[in-house]
């Protein structure tokens, strides 16, 4: 494997159909990179729920994952209202998503737990009003 | 069992085999996309009654053997094209998702 490989994605906002084309890209970009399964499925998992996130929440954002010898960074970076409450946010069950995206199957408040539960490391910046920032890590 | 062998067994059909010899181990019932990605593990059968486009990402991401969609639910015409696209396996039932879990469960 090259010494650092690096994908950048721009997330279109409000678009559920196309919802999910990043992590998707990332799955099969870590494939043909010959990465353990296990391992390219907790970092497509993360990053998918937090692609998701950023449509539902912030009008898109972008994405950007560094491949490194022993360890996947992905760092998910929009301008949307922010996150008032962090520790709530994180909370099991806790949503603010409305009613046509709990219709579509999102907004169960699982989102960011899912995030953590399925990284090594995670981050949030959020500042209200001006975005946020998350950064996970995924060791191998 | 083989993803192709549900498919071909009675109660059940194929609305896309991209990967028939796909081996099924376990199941996972569940209509909440996070709690899905967050409790299925990889290679099962995913029973679900949610049918439009998010589930093909969900289901290739989780990395499940195969969706079973119950109660005779179609998935949309976008959900079944991103499956293809994504190289995943579709299945349909009449049952409940209960009784479709049942008889995998008597299968696998």
């Amino acid at each position: 494997m090259p010494e650092q490989l690096q994908f950048h994605y721009d997330v279109d906002g409000g678009n559920f159909t196309s919802a999910g084309q990043a992590s998707v890209q990332v799955k099969n970009n870590l494939s043909q990179l010959g990465l353990d399964p296990a391992v390219i499925r907790r970092v497509s998992i993360a990053m998918y729920e937090g692609e998701i996130n950023m449509v539902i929440h912030a009008d898109g954002g972008s994405a950007d994952i560094l491949v490194e010898d022993g360890c996947i960074t992905i760092i998910l970076a929009d301008k949307g209202p922010g996150i008032a409450d962090v520790e709530q946010a994180m909370q099991d069950g806790f949503s603010t998503a409305p009613d046509n995206i709990r219709s579509l199957g999102f907004g169960a408040g699982m989102g960011l737990p899912n995030m953590k539960r399925y990284t090594d490391y995670m981050k949030i910046d959020s500042v209200v009003g001006e975005g946020t920032t998350i950064t996970m890590k995924v060791n191998f | 069992m083989k993803v192709s062998e549900l498919a071909a067994t009675e109660g059940f059909r194929a609305l896309a085999l991209s990967d028939p010899s796909r081996q099924i181990k376990g199941c996972y019932i569940g209509d909440l996309l996070s709690w899905v990605m967050g409790r299925a593990q990889a290679d099962n059968a995913w029973i679900t009654i949610m049918s439009n486009v998010n589930v093909a990402a969900v289901a290739s991401l989780a990395d499940v053997a195969c969706v079973i969609f119950a109660e005779g639910v179609q998935p949309d015409e976008q959900a079944q094209l991103a499956a293809q696209m994504r190289g995943l396996n579709l299945i349909a039932t009449e049952l409940p998702e209960y009784e479709a879990a049942v008889a995998l469960s008597r299968l696998i």
